[in-house]
């Protein structure tokens, strides 16, 4: 550990300055522009850096962690094409609000613009996908320019800071200054929500008879889970959780409706659709929640907080806007709320007859292997204790929904960028950030070849992550889309004849792999890989092929189009 | 309706980027954008001309403050302002229409930066309305090339 006052050059003063964020992990790939890094990286012994084998799967892996943990990820690729294979792992995290520093190379500054090798201008490129970007100019402004990078990835609303370095930068030598306090004058996030608009939402909260929460990933990003449960079970209101506010509120409560929105729970739409008072809270009513806009919460009068007041009127108008922290606007909500509140019996009767009228169920025998029985099993086994990751499609949409998510921070998963070959980095992630619970991977057949390299990843780190390949040999949500919307033109999604054989696929990794195509070798299988610790495990799950995921609320739908079964409209209204 | 919006960023290179970059990210309207530092060299006052809805404006002025190299965002829309555009105008010049044009840009409190034998230059400056209509009536004259600053905006003092 070096000193204020020592004279550094720039790639000391890099892992000096990540010392003092306390970075336990660095996600990256060496390369021509960051030679110095990974010279001083050398014989650094308190952070430890993970090898990636392709600068996609590092972001991933850097978001995996910072979702697991709540600490921002640090991703350090080189300049050029590593820099660009971030990007869809940027824009991921963008779109997620996670927590995540990354770091560049860039080709000496004097080359800049010059098209030199390896060069890009990834600041630019970046610019529309990160909370903030810096190129550093000068190596005496390294040091606030990392403190401010992260200071601007974990403050207000979390996401992606991109940090670019010039090799020059980086070999150049100044007297290390650590910047105690950090102050940007064009950032003053709101994080205290105004009192008398809270008062206002007490008032309506108590005297509606119909109330519903809202749920989103800021209350888990604001470590407001106990304030939550603590303001919906004294008060009996419902909770509802999108995507990623999921493990908010425990899913095995009575007062839990599971997820709403377009793969939502049949009886957590219909409570949208019938409330008096809606209450969201971290969340920002994305399409894949309200379909169409004008018949979303039709009858509600609507209370929205959230940490960025963007997200406030954006995509839909509300009564009460209350810009700030979740966990600040929670407890004092908790604070304001009057003794008296109106009985809310009848409503969530009302609730649970839905939820009796159209549970979420699948039909299994003993031949067949279904997607929702091993997710079924799977939550059964881990006993909702683990944490879950999962790629983009349909096995996402049914791990939502038949794993029962009981402590925040348990789903990992691409919600608004919705990228597939997000999963296996993810996990890996996450299994590095999280010891003392299984990290347990769904993935489709289609993802999981998209980052396959980082299999060496978790192989060479050892990391016990349990990757569940859901194998249906479909690109299975596409042609779900298909079936349903395109005549049953399975257009390029039948991955039947082109599939490896993802058993020898891992073994050649040196993964431990099992195979499974019926409920019993499943079961089996799961048992066995949740007691496999020395390293990835990988289960080859042959699940039906058609199958498809229901209720669905069809892209810029109301609640009352939501299919309940294959081309069966319910009408509700 | 027309909007027009005063800016104060990090005189930082980039700056004039990220704003430009989220108007067309987001889809909404840019007319013009003018950019120039201010009495603090650290800071640039940009003067942003847009049109929208009233929703569409508030969530223009939410976006510009999420920037982190934007310090202040006004809408001056409704607010006592004074707007200014410049506009270089060359035209072709030709005996028979010289006197009328030289009586235009009295009209218009125009100057002549520059005289030759073919053609004329000259500068107006006024609200963006009025440089619209300048160009308009010496459209018949021949415009050879025209520059326009984009407007520029500041409050009325107290």
């Amino acid at each position: 550990m070096h000193s204020s006052g020592q004279t550094l050059n720039g790639s000391e003063i890099f892992f000096e300055c990540l010392r003092r964020e306390n970075v336990e992990y660095i996600f990256g790939y060496p390369g021509g522009s960051l030679l110095k890094v990974y010279e001083t990286l050398y014989d650094v012994e308190d952070i430890q850096h993970i090898l990636v084998r392709h600068e996609q799967g590092a972001t991933h892996m850097a978001e995996g962690y910072a979702r697991a943990t709540g600490k921002p990820g640090v991703v350090l690729v080189t300049s050029g094409p590593g820099a660009t294979n971030t990007v869809t792992g940027i824009a991921n995290a963008y779109m997620d609000s996670s927590p995540m520093v990354v770091f560049t190379g860039q080709v000496p500054s004097s080359l800049i613009g010059n098209d030199a090798f390896q060069e890009a201008d990834i600041v630019g490129i970046t610019r529309p996908i990160t909370k903030h970007n810096f190129l550093v100019k000068d190596v005496k402004e390294l040091a606030i320019t990392i403190r401010k990078a992260f200071f601007l990835a974990t403050n207000g609303r979390p996401g992606p800071v991109l940090v670019d370095m010039p090799k020059d930068i980086l070999n150049a030598s100044c007297v290390f200054q650590w910047p105690e306090t950090v102050d940007i004058r064009g950032f003053k996030p709101t994080l205290k929500c105004h009192i008398n608009q809270v008062q206002k939402a007490a008032h309506k909260i108590a005297k509606a008879k119909r109330p519903l929460l809202y749920i989103g990933g800021g209350v888990i990003s604001a470590e407001a889970s106990e304030e939550l449960r603590k303001f919906a079970i004294q008060q009996n209101i419902p909770v509802t959780m999108t995507l990623q506010g999921l493990g908010a509120f425990p899913g095995n409560h009575p007062l839990s409706l599971g997820m709403l929105g377009m793969h939502g729970t049949y009886w957590a739409n219909r409570a949208v659709n019938a409330c008096d008072l809606l209450i969201a809270v971290g969340a920002r009513f994305d399409d894949r929640v309200t379909g169409k806009v004008e018949t979303f919460a039709p009858q509600a009068y609507k209370i929205h907080n959230d940490i960025d007041p963007t997200n406030v009127d954006k995509n839909i108008k509300v009564d009460l806007p209350i810009v700030g922290d979740a966990k600040h606007f929670l407890s004092s909500l908790i604070e304001e709320m009057p003794d008296a509140f109106e009985n809310r019996e009848s409503w969530l009767a009302q609730i649970n007859q839905w939820r009796e009228e159209c549970p979420l169920t699948y039909t299994s025998d003993d031949n067949t292997l279904k997607t929702e029985f091993v997710i079924d099993e799977v939550s059964k086994q881990t006993k909702g204790n683990a944490v879950v990751v999962t790629d983009v499609g349909q096995h996402q949409m049914w791990t939502s929904q038949f794993y029962t998510f009981i402590n925040p921070r348990s789903i990992i998963t691409s919600g608004g960028l919705g990228t597939m070959g997000y999963g296996l980095p993810a996990a890996i992630g996450a299994a590095f950030g999280i010891k003392d619970r299984p990290v347990v991977l769904f993935c489709g057949d289609g993802g999981i070849m998209m980052n396959i390299q980082e299999l060496v990843t978790a192989v060479h780190g050892k990391v016990p992550i349990k990757i569940f390949l859901i194998n249906n040999s479909f690109l299975g949500m596409v042609r779900q889309w298909q079936e349903l919307f395109h005549k049953e033109k399975y257009s390029f999604t039948d991955l039947g004849d082109s599939n490896p054989d993802f058993v020898k696929v891992a073994e050649a990794f040196g993964c431990k792999a099992l195979k499974a195509d019926n409920p019993a070798t499943a079961r089996e299988a799961i048992k066995e890989a949740l007691a496999w610790n020395e390293g990835p495990v990988l289960v080859d799950f042959r699940v039906i092929k058609k199958d498809m995921v229901f209720p669905m609320v069809p892209a810029g739908g109301s609640i009352s189009d939501m299919l309940l079964e294959r081309l069966n409209p319910k009408t509700m209204v | 309706m027309k909007h027009i919006i005063s800016v104060l960023v990090e005189n930082k290179f980039g700056s004039l980027n990220r704003v430009a970059a989220m108007f067309s990210a987001r889809g909404f309207n840019l007319e013009s954008i003018s950019i120039g530092e201010t009495e603090d060299t650290e800071i640039s006052r940009m003067t942003i001309v847009t049109r929208g809805e009233d929703q569409i404006i508030s969530q223009v002025l939410k976006q510009l403050n999420r920037l982190v190299d934007t310090i202040k965002v006004t809408d001056l829309t409704r607010q006592p302002h004074v707007e200014r555009e410049l506009l270089l105008m060359t035209l072709k010049l030709s005996k028979p229409v010289q006197h009328e044009i030289f009586e235009l840009i009295n009209v218009f409190k125009g100057k002549v930066v520059d005289i030759k034998q073919k053609s004329i230059t000259i500068e107006v400056i006024g609200s963006p309305d009025k440089i619209n209509t300048t160009i308009d009536i010496f459209k018949p004259y021949g415009i050879k090339e025209l520059a326009r600053s984009g407007a520029v905006a500041i409050h009325r003092g107290e």
